[in-house]
Order: C-alpha cells, then sequence, then structure tokens
C-alpha cells in the first residue's frame, strides 16, 4: 500500500496498547462512528503522570496507528506534558499522514486530553486555559 | 506468498491475453489514419467499422452506427447527458435520475441543474430496486431526460429496465442507461430493453483503458461534447482510437460469445463464497437484491467495523477488495448507494465490495471465507461500538 508509511502500517498491524483500562481514572471518547471514526482512550494517573494509556477505536487505518501511537508518546509523560501533544505531534511520529488523513482519522491526541480532563474533572482540579481540543473548531462530517 | 486473490474487478479489471494480442498489431504494423482515402487509411477504417460491429452485436443495437467510440465510460455519459439535455431544451427543462447512479451520472447532472435544468432525484427501496410509482409520478410533459443505471456498480442490483422505459416513453423522455457494470456481465439488449441513449465501458469487460461508447439510438436527439473534424457521424471528433477499438471490439465479441459461461462459473464462486461468509461472521448482510444482482457482485456488510481497515487488513493476507466507508472515499462520505437504501450511516461504513471476474479462480472464494471471520473478529476486538458477545 503506498497511501500510508511504514510506520502507520506498523501500527496498525501491531496495534500497541489496545483495551479498556477497567479502574481507569479518566476516559475521553471522541469522534463519531457515523462520520467513520470513533476512539475511546483510557488512562491511569499515578503521581502526576500518566502511568498506562489504552485505546479502542472503530475507525479506518490511520485511526488506529494514530490512537496505538498515542499510547507509546503518552506513557510516563506528566499531565502538562500530555495535554500538550498535538495532532501534529502524532502525525509526525508515524512520519506523516495522508492530507485527507488529518483530520477526522486523527483524533488520538484530543481522545488523550479528554481522558485528562475527565480525569481532572472527577479529581477537582482546574484544567489549564491553553488546552485546546483541536478537532472541536472545524467542520463536523456532514449527516 | 501465493497469487493473491483479486476481487476489485468493479474498480479496474485485466485486460484479456486475447484482447491485448489483437490490438497489438496497431502499435507496430498497423497505422494509418481512418479518415484518409489511401490504402492504409482504408485498413484502418475497415478495422474501426468490424469494431463498431462487434460492439453493436453485443448490446443488439439495430445499426453499427449507433455506436460512437468515445474516451471511456465517463466521457460517454457526459456527452450522453449534456447532448441530450441541452438539444431538447425547447421540450423542458425536467431531468429524471435515481439516487444511486455513479458519481460522473451525478457530477453531469449537478453540472447541468447549474445551466437550468431542474433534477429530480428517485428512491430505491432497501434492495436498490428504483420505485416505479415514484418514477411514474415523476415525469412529465416537460421531462427530457430519464437517466437510470442499467446494474449498480456498489450493489450489483439489476434495475427492471424495460418497465422504466415503458414509463420514460409515455412521457416523449429520452431513456439514459449508464450500463457500465452490466455491458459484458449480463445480456443487455438495447432494442428489446428500450434504451435510447447508453453509457458503455470497455475495462469493464476486460477490454483496454482509454475507449468506451456511447449507444445512440438512431432518431434521439442529441448533440456532441466535442467538436473538430466529424469523425464517428459528427458525435465524438478526434482521430480515432484504433487500437483501443479493436480491443474493445474484441472485449465485446469475447463478451457475447462467453458471458453465459462466464456468469455461472463466476456466480458459482461467489454464492459459495457469499454464504459462508454470511454464516461464519456473526452481524454480516449482504448489500443489494439476492437474485436482481450482478453475477460477480459481492457486497457484504460488517456491524462494528470500519471498511478501510479491513481493506487493509484482507491486503495483508493477499486479498484485494474494496469498501463502501467514508475513509476510502475521497469526499469523506460514506457510500450514497448504501445510504439510498437506507442503511444506516454507521453500518454503510462496515461494507465491502467484492467484484469477481474473468480470471477469479474457483478458490477464491474460499480464500476469503478462510480468514474473514478472523480478520472481523480483531477488528471488532478494537471497536468501542461492538458488543461483548461479537468481540
Amino acid at each position: 500500500m503506498g497511501m500510508y508509511s511504514e510506520k502507520v502500517m506498523d501500527h496498525f498491524r501491531h496495534p500497541r496498547n489496545v483495551g479498556e483500562i477497567p479502574d481507569a481514572d479518566g476516559i475521553g471518547k471522541v469522534g463519531n462512528p457515523v462520520c467513520g471514526d470513533l476512539m475511546w482512550i483510557y488512562i491511569k494517573v499515578k503521581d502526576g503522570r500518566l502511568e498506562d494509556v489504552k485505546f479502542k477505536t472503530f475507525g479506518c487505518g490511520a485511526a488506529i496507528a494514530t490512537s496505538s501511537m498515542i499510547t507509546e508518546i503518552a506513557r510516563g509523560k506528566t499531565i502538562d506534558e500530555a495535554l500538550k501533544i498535538s495532532r501534529q505531534d502524532v502525525a509526525d511520529s508515524l512520519d506523516g499522514l495522508p492530507p485527507i488523513k488529518m483530520h477526522c482519522s486523527n483524533l488520538a491526541s484530543d481522545g488523550l486530553k479528554a481522558a485528562i480532563l475527565d480525569y481532572m474533572k472527577k479529581n477537582n482540579i482546574k484544567p489549564p486555559d491553553w488546552v485546546k481540543i483541536e478537532s472541536e473548531t472545524e467542520e463536523k462530517c456532514d449527516t | 506468498m501465493s497469487e493473491v486473490v483479486y476481487l476489485d474487478y468493479a474498480s479496474s479489471s485485466r485486460v484479456d491475453p486475447r484482447v491485448a494480442e489483437a490490438m497489438l498489431p496497431y502499435f507496430k504494423e498497423l497505422y494509418g489514419n481512418p479518415s484518409s482515402p489511401h490504402a492504409l487509411g482504408t485498413r484502418m477504417k475497415g478495422a474501426l467499422e468490424e469494431s463498431r460491429a462487434k460492439v453493436a452485436w453485443l448490446i443488439n443495437a439495430e445499426k453499427p452506427s449507433e455506436v460512437i467510440f468515445t474516451s471511456g465510460a465517463t466521457e460517454s455519459t457526459n456527452m450522453l447527458l449534456r447532448g441530450a439535455a441541452f438539444r431538447s431544451r425547447e421540450k423542458g427543462n425536467h431531468i429524471v435520475a435515481s439516487k444511486i447512479e455513479h458519481i460522473s451520472v451525478l457530477n453531469t447532472l449537478k453540472y447541468l441543474s447549474k445551466s437550468g435544468f431542474e433534477v429530480t432525484y428517485l428512491p430505491v427501496d432497501s434492495t436498490g430496486i428504483l420505485d416505479l410509482e415514484a418514477l411514474k409520478a415523476s415525469v412529465t410533459d416537460k421531462t427530457v431526460l430519464v437517466t437510470v443505471g442499467y446494474a449498480n456498480n456498489e450493489v450489483g442490483t439489476i434495475q427492471p429496465v424495460k418497465e422504466i422505459a415503458e414509463i420514460v416513453h409515455s412521457k416523449r423522455a429520452l431513456f439514459h442507461s449508464d450500463a457500465t457494470p452490466a455491458v459484458g456481465k449480463i445480456p443487455v439488449d438495447a432494442q428489446k430493453d428500450g434504451i435510447d441513449i447508453m453509457t458503455i465501458s470497455s475495462w469493464d469487460m476486460y477490454g483496454p483503458y482509454g475507449i468506451g461508447a456511447a449507444y445512440v439510438k438512431k432518431g434521439s436527439r442529441m448533440e456532441p461534447l466535442i467538436l473538430g473534424g466529424g469523425q464517428e457521424f459528427g458525435m465524438r471528433s478526434g482521430t480515432e482510437n484504433v487500437a483501443g477499438a479493436v480491443g474493445m471490439g474484441k472485449a465485446s465479441e469475447l463478451a457475447k460469445l462467453e458471458m453465459a459461461g462466464d456468469a455461472e462459473r463466476i456466480a458459482a464462486i461467489r454464492d459459495k463464497m457469499v454464504s459462508r461468509i454470511l454464516s461464519e461472521v456473526p452481524y454480516s448482510f449482504l448489500n443489494g437484491h439476492p437474485t436482481k444482482r450482478l453475477p460477480n457482485n459481492a457486497s457484504i456488510r460488517f456491524n462494528y467495523v470500519e471498511g478501510e481497515s479491513m481493506v487493509l487488513t484482507l491486503d495483508m493476507e493477499g486479498i484485494i477488495v474494496s469498501s463502501g466507508s467514508a475513509c476510502s472515499s475521497k469526499t469523506l462520505e460514506p457510500s450514497h448507494v448504501l445510504i439510498a437504501m437506507g442503511i444506516p450511516h454507521v453500518e454503510a461504513q462496515g461494507s465491502l465490495l467484492m467484484a469477481l471476474g474473468r480470471f477469479s479462480k474457483p478458490d477464491d472464494g474460499d480464500r476469503v471465507a478462510d480468514v474473514l471471520p478472523r480478520i472481523v473478529k480483531g477488528l471488532r476486538q478494537m471497536s468501542p461500538i461492538a458488543p461483548p458477545e461479537v468481540r
């Protein structure tokens, strides 16, 4: 397949950290199955760091690969570090994504942020003002 | 890796080796402009006309001159829809189409609606059959053109073409049918079916790319799209693609002679594959009509998974298919055909189109059915919307 980089295909073939965390500290649900992509990101937090990150995803090759990649990038990071991971960071770590896949299918960083915000809400922590859910500012799929 | 299982004949076919063989002399020793009066030109003209006659034979046109060679099905559709609409402006400005037409039809209609035509899009039922009552209700004295595909490329459903033609003709409108996926696969008889103008593809029937044909029944109101030296009876100017025409002619001849045998053999592989998949993969459903369908088409949707991820996973197993999911399209929209058939968006995302062809092997279906249950299960294990019992 020429469409995706080797790294995308590697993460698609062998997705890392698939599954649920039963006693997750935060869960982020982003996307919409109607549009073709849905991601659930689970996090476990210990001493201000992401001790464990897992995912479940319904979607195309890029959706699965970005989900897998974010779990690798985010593990061990502090909350602040993890909140700064952008879509571009995820795409860069995968040696790029086809332009058409940069939006709908590249929701993993938003999924992670949503999971962290869920954790913060549960623990009455005020999220920093600069946190930006990137997919919120763009057009939703037309259904 | 063993030889790939190619089930993407609806996206791109293979040129029959006998077709390639017939074309080769026209890239080597045979040359000359068919419009020239000299011996070389005359010989080329002879080959062109012989090929035209073969295409006409395949679709049972009354005369070979009703077949116009074009650069392909998309050009044929553009020429026929625009040419018929603009030529009939004094009669009216109303066009009727099904909602499940090919994108080349839909985008040409979009263009026509910007040029002053009104287009009514008719619904289909859950199997993809056109709603004939809606057709009857929509055609008026102002209707100049009705376009309904002979059979659907994605789900394989074959339309009641004769009944459609009768309704269209009751209002003296022209009936266009995009028969791209049908010609060469099932008997298409332009005269008996009552088709006035028709799109015909070459590569869909194992002919070469870069050529196609438009059937224009004698007396149909039509104007050309491409102007120039007046080739193709003035309907399509430009020096003729004789090598392409020879290839399409050979493909037509082979299709006419081998269609029945091909269809029976291919449908047997398809039917076994479909029944195995439906019984071995839970929550899998056949799209389209159970019996009124192209012999080579299998369109199946799998709940809780997305099409492109299935296409990529099957590709790793050497199985080549395509999907109707949004992720696989340039528009990021799921198949308009599946949506028109009332299939929910989320289910349409999980559709696979498996189109067999003349070169499909008897065990191709089994190779797919052997791996699909595991592939779908694996993706469902990853899917947040899959209920526990299917993971």
